[in-house]
């Protein structure tokens, strides 16, 4: 489904991505962790075209991803992105928010899309907001929205960029209990998190980026319970026993 | 008091006269000033090298030329190029330029000023420029602009009293004329002053009062 083949990219001198190369199977869920700094976030912003990538390739579905390429907004509207700071459209409610997409770049009915977006406002839990400015609800109803306004673009992957990182500790189950009933319909996911439990519980698979390169990667068990590598070994001891 | 009183209803027609003139000088170089405005903004935060550095230039010449040189270039100088304007002309136009530009760059701190994170969650969902303009960044920009844009207006109100020098008999035009014919400059440039405030007082609460409607809305 999404493809990286030796991936590099630099701002300027500094190389962010040395080569990456991983592949993201459909209906799976693979977690990219690693230490601020190591690229992860900058390697999901590759995917969608948010950045450019100097050397390499990205496919999704077999296409080109490429930022200058005019085929790179379709390919948007077929690949989600639920950020780290939500980003949901403050002058528009949970529900516009949600039928923006669908209504505005795909086209659809508005009652069509209306009615899609109220039966995913409910799925994650939030059908009496639905008339809600973003200002009026807390962060873990916003990231809801968020992926509400995801899904309705029926996305066939979705990136999720540190979706709990700016959460309240007690909003962050909400988020992560969507995110795993997504993980069991199969959908395609792509998450950059710090949540380890989450990625133990739920990722198929997990990359462990650090200063550019991907270090160690295989099925969750391998990467977090057994580490072989020294620096996922050190890192995971970090995370999980903070001082 | 008293002989304020008298002279000033004796005054109050002829300044009366130049207020009128001075509301439509405004009103009209608000209006082509504000459209201009936003053409330049829009030009600038195109991304467009060859749209937005011819803007940037024309923005930078007239903000760097004082208003009074402006209205003098286009009043004195243009008919020697064939372009006859009347004096009301030249001064419309010459505040709209000039107070275009301040808008426009009041406009694109304004569109700059909203945040990355829009562009990006509207790029995610697949916007093209066009309408990631029309339907997030503008409409956020529009808020956060209204206090200074309000500001620039209340300026351009003030500055149309500058069209004077080009023989436009607005309110100081007439005020001075009425000054120079009676002597009683007290009376007269009080009663300038005052009817200027008749204006810019109910202007800026009208503008706190679009602001406030605006914050509610959020």
């Amino acid at each position: 489904m999404i493809v990286f083949d030796d991936v590099h990219k630099s701002y300027g001198t500094f190389e962010v991505l040395k080569g990456i190369s991983a592949t993201v199977e459909k209906g799976e869920v693979v977690c990219l962790i690693g230490p601020s700094g190591s690229g992860k976030s900058t390697l999901l912003r590759c995917v969608n075209g948010l950045e450019s990538y100097q050397k390499g390739r990205i496919t999704v579905d077999g296409l080109l991803v490429d930022v200058n390429d005019p085929t790179i907004h379709a390919l948007r509207t077929r690949v989600a992105k639920v950020f780290q700071r939500f980003n949901l459209f403050p002058h528009r409610t949970a529900l516009e928010n949600v039928i923006e997409g669908p209504v505005h770049v795909l086209g659809q009915p508005k009652a069509e899309a209306r009615d899609y977006a109220l039966e995913l406002l409910a799925r994650v839990g939030l059908s009496h907001k639905i008339d809600a400015y973003p200002a009026a609800l807390s962060g873990g109803q916003q990231q809801r929205v968020a992926i509400a306004r995801a899904l309705a673009m029926r996305p066939e992957a979705i990136l999720f960029d540190e979706p709990t990182s700016a959460l309240d500790p007690e909003m962050v189950g909400d988020v992560l209990q969507v995110m795993r009933s997504l993980a069991d319909e199969h959908m395609t996911m792509l998450v950059v998190t710090h949540e380890i439990q989450f990625a133990r519980e739920v990722a198929d698979r997990v990359l462990f980026l650090d200063g550019g390169t991907i270090v160690e990667q295989g099925t969750a068990d391998q990467v977090l319970r057994a580490p072989q590598n020294e620096r996922t070994q050190d890192f995971l001891r970090r995370v999980t026993h903070p001082v | 008091m008293e002989k304020f009183l008298t002279h000033a209803t004796e005054y109050l027609p002829i300044l009366l006269q130049g207020l009128w003139m001075t509301v439509a000088v405004t009103v009209l170089a608000a209006v082509l000033a504000s459209v201009l405005g936003v053409v330049w903004a829009l030009l600038r935060t195109s991304g467009v090298r060859w749209l937005a550095v011819p803007a940037r230039t024309f923005v930078e010449f007239i903000r760097g030329i004082p208003i009074l040189v402006v209205l003098f270039y286009i009043y004195f100088v243009m008919p020697e190029i064939g372009i006859d304007l009347t004096a009301f002309q030249a001064g419309v136009i010459g505040l709209a330029l000039t107070y275009s530009c301040y808008i426009g760059e009041t406009f694109r701190a304004g569109i700059e000023a909203v945040d990355k994170g829009q562009i990006e969650a509207a790029m995610s969902i697949g916007m093209r420029r066009p309408m990631m303009m029309r339907r997030v960044i503008l409409p956020q920009a529009f808020r956060i602009v209204v206090p200074p844009y309000a500001n620039n207006i209340v300026m351009l109100l003030k500055d149309s009293s500058q069209v004077s020098v080009i023989s436009v008999a607005e309110l100081t035009m007439q005020g001075k004329m009425l000054a120079s014919s009676t002597f009683d400059n007290m009376t007269v440039f009080t009663l300038v002053a005052l009817l200027y405030l008749c204006l810019t007082i109910p202007l800026n609460s009208l503008m706190s009062r679009v602001e406030r409607a605006l914050r509610r809305s959020r």
